[in-house]
């Protein structure tokens, strides 16, 4: 199915932002912002739900922790136990002390490493990626909304092009995509 | 748009715009380097290269070339190896830390300062691998399935301890690093002419979109990793002082180690961070976002943690008196009195007496103070590892065994290559990347830029 895209550019990240407002307010529902910074509190007005990639950490982290803690137990208690100086080493209790260092470190480890890989795959980063944006002045000062027509049926192409003329944009631009 | 106080200096000064940000930092990179960068790079090379060179000769014929002897195991290797983690620890606390505590001057440095960090655990990396002698073994510190009877390492000793704080600490750092760059690469991806840097900066940018969603999750993965780095810094450091805290040397069996030697990890960080910044600034122009606010702030962080490493030096005095030891007061006054007295006397003075200048306002806000200060504390950290280390070791509980260290021409080859090595990577980063986060300063280009903190109408809307 074929569609039309419209990219808005704006030149100040509250033009865009005041635009946005107004434009969701009159039912319009704007697909995509691409900016050269964290525009705060765009989110809500376009829609973008919170990331839960915390919660992804926050898992990857226990099972750091629950990995240091079955690997540790089992070189140190059950497959070859030392004698270091006499120091207790009959049961991984008895010497948890010496386990905590490295379980803090190796749930610190797959937590950000975890994190940090699901984050490069969520958004498609990868190395030798093309780019995705727009226009290459979105990394520079420039801010672009993107409105699918797909997405808008409730509304006609004419409507969008007379709120938008209200918003002060800069520049836009209509493409067909397939 | 977060506003702040009117009376609050602006952190950037002039009156730019989104394009000039952008702009200040990338021209450095697109155009050619000056003739002084190519100086300052032959000249760090040629100091990098003999230090590999006598890593070389250090790994072919054996550590017996370093000046170490039986009372003195320990001495320049591990004192390099505490001086450099101690450096790169700035870094982490600047974009971590700060980062928590929202404070806004953190943008104009932090990308530098994570990028010496990232270097300088390089270096420090570097002493306990060739330490080993046979770095070809390098491996068998980690826990890997073998053929020596399942021999494992031992994961009760505070040497493995580091292995797995040094290793995290540097892996983490490095993807915090890499991940606020790739923005600020896709910059310069979009603004390139060459299709050789074009081709380069793509890769590097991982296809960057700046998407609202990506941005979302930009926000909370830099949040989160701040929060995980965050005890991070405290604890390797702290995992580097039970290298000596855990054993029963006397001057080393102390409970002061952990916060002493965080404190003065970051106390000598942020100075290697001044030397490096007040000359980049000037070098590459931008003065207009790393200037005398950001500077002052710096070294108020300097005054502070030096205060608390000048604490803890007279409180492990006292205490080494006031335990009643003979062993441990000895240890403390052979340190002051005994043939490394210069040495004790050289760390005294750089680390607490010169950071308490900073309460003088126009001194800490001189530039050329800061400088010479900055230098001074570099200085005096490497002499508190080397008190620490070799006094508390050359005069054992056998009066026969005692003995000096003096180095030999390889322990001053090694330490200076990896100087000249830190500079090749820290020039080389200042050459090719973008060594302001810039993106991420256009964020508080509204809530601080001076042009707009002046304009009548910065306070209307409340």
């Amino acid at each position: 199915m074929s569609d039309k895209v419209i990219y808005v550019m704006y030149d100040d990240d509250g033009a865009l932002k005041d635009g946005a407002k107004k434009l969701v307010a009159k039912g319009v529902k704007i697909n995509e912002v691409f900016s050269p910074f964290p525009i705060h509190g765009i989110d809500p007005i376009i829609g973008v739900k919170n990331t839960r990639l915390g919660i992804m950490s926050f898992l990857y982290g226990l099972t750091g922790l629950t990995l240091a803690t079955i690997g540790m137990r089992y070189f140190m208690v059950v497959d070859w136990p030392m004698n270091i100086g006499g120091k207790p080493n009959f049961t991984y209790l008895d010497n948890i002390l010496a386990f905590i260092p490295i379980s803090f470190e190796f749930t610190v480890l797959c937590a950000a490493h975890g994190m940090a890989i699901t984050y490069l795959l969520r958004n498609k980063t990868l190395p030798g990626m093309p780019a995705q944006n727009p226009d290459p002045r979105t990394t520079d000062d420039k801010f672009v909304m993107e409105i699918r027509l797909s997405e808008n049926h409730s509304i006609s192409e004419d409507e969008i092009d007379s709120l938008l003329k209200e918003t002060g944009y800069l520049e836009l631009d209509k493409k067909e995509v397939k | 748009m977060q506003k702040e106080a009117v009376i609050r200096e602006p952190l950037i000064l002039g009156h730019k715009t989104y394009h000039d940000i952008t702009e200040d930092v990338c021209r450095p990179i697109e155009d050619k380097a000056p003739k002084m960068w190519y100086i300052l790079f032959g000249i760090a090379l040629i100091i990098g290269l003999y230090g590999v060179g006598s890593i070389c000769y250090l790994l072919g014929t054996g550590i017996g070339v370093w000046g170490l002897n039986k009372t003195i195991g320990w001495a320049w290797d591990i004192t390099n190896f505490v001086w450099w983690v101690g450096i790169g620890h700035a870094g982490t606390l600047i974009s971590a830390v700060l980062l928590l505590f929202r404070q806004k001057w953190r943008m104009a440095i932090n990308r530098s300062a994570e990028a010496m960090t990232i270097f300088a655990v390089f270096m420090a990396g570097l002493f306990p691998l060739i330490h080993m002698g046979r770095l070809w073994v390098g491996y068998w510190v980690l826990p890997i399935p073998n053929q020596f009877g399942s021999l494992w390492v031992n994961f009760n000793s505070p040497l493995l301890w580091d292995v797995f704080a040094i290793s995290t600490y540097l892996s983490v750092s490095l993807v915090f690093w890499y991940i606020g760059l790739i923005p600020d690469f896709a910059t310069i991806r979009d603004r390139a002419k060459k299709p050789l840097s074009k081709k380069m900066y793509s890769i590097l940018a991982f296809g960057w979109s700046g998407r609202a969603k990506h941005w979302n999750r930009f926000e909370l993965v830099s949040l989160v990793l701040a929060g995980l780095a965050t005890p991070l810094v405290f604890s390797v450091h702290s995992i580097v002082s039970f290298d000596f805290a855990t054993s029963v040397i006397p001057g080393w069996h102390t409970t002061i180690f952990p916060p002493y030697f965080v404190a003065g990890a970051v106390f000598s960080g942020f100075a290697m961070v001044q030397t490096l910044l007040l000359i980049m600034r000037k070098a590459m122009g931008l003065e207009a976002y790393i200037h005398t606010k950001h500077v002052e702030y710096m070294n108020i962080v300097i005054m502070v943690t030096g205060s608390i490493v000048g604490t803890a030096y007279i409180t492990e005095l006292f205490i080494s008196w006031y335990s009643g030891v003979e062993y441990e007061a000895y240890a403390f006054i052979n340190r002051a009195t005994g043939p490394y007295w210069w040495a004790y006397w050289s760390m005294m003075t750089c680390n607490v007496i010169s950071p308490q200048l900073m309460w003088f306002k126009p001194l800490r806000r001189s530039l050329l103070f800061t400088f010479f200060i900055s230098i001074v504390v570099n200085i005096g950290m490497w002499f508190e590892r080397y008190v620490i280390i070799v006094t508390s070791i050359h005069r054992d509980y056998l009066p026969a065994a005692w003995s000096m260290h003096y180095p030999s021409h390889i322990d001053i080859a090694v330490y200076v290559g990896t100087i000249g090595l830190f500079f090749v990577f820290f020039l080389l980063f200042a050459r090719f990347f973008p060594v302001l986060a810039l993106n991420e300063v256009k964020t508080i280009l509204k809530g601080s830029g001076q042009s707009y903190k002046e304009s009548p109408d910065y306070h209307e809307h409340h």
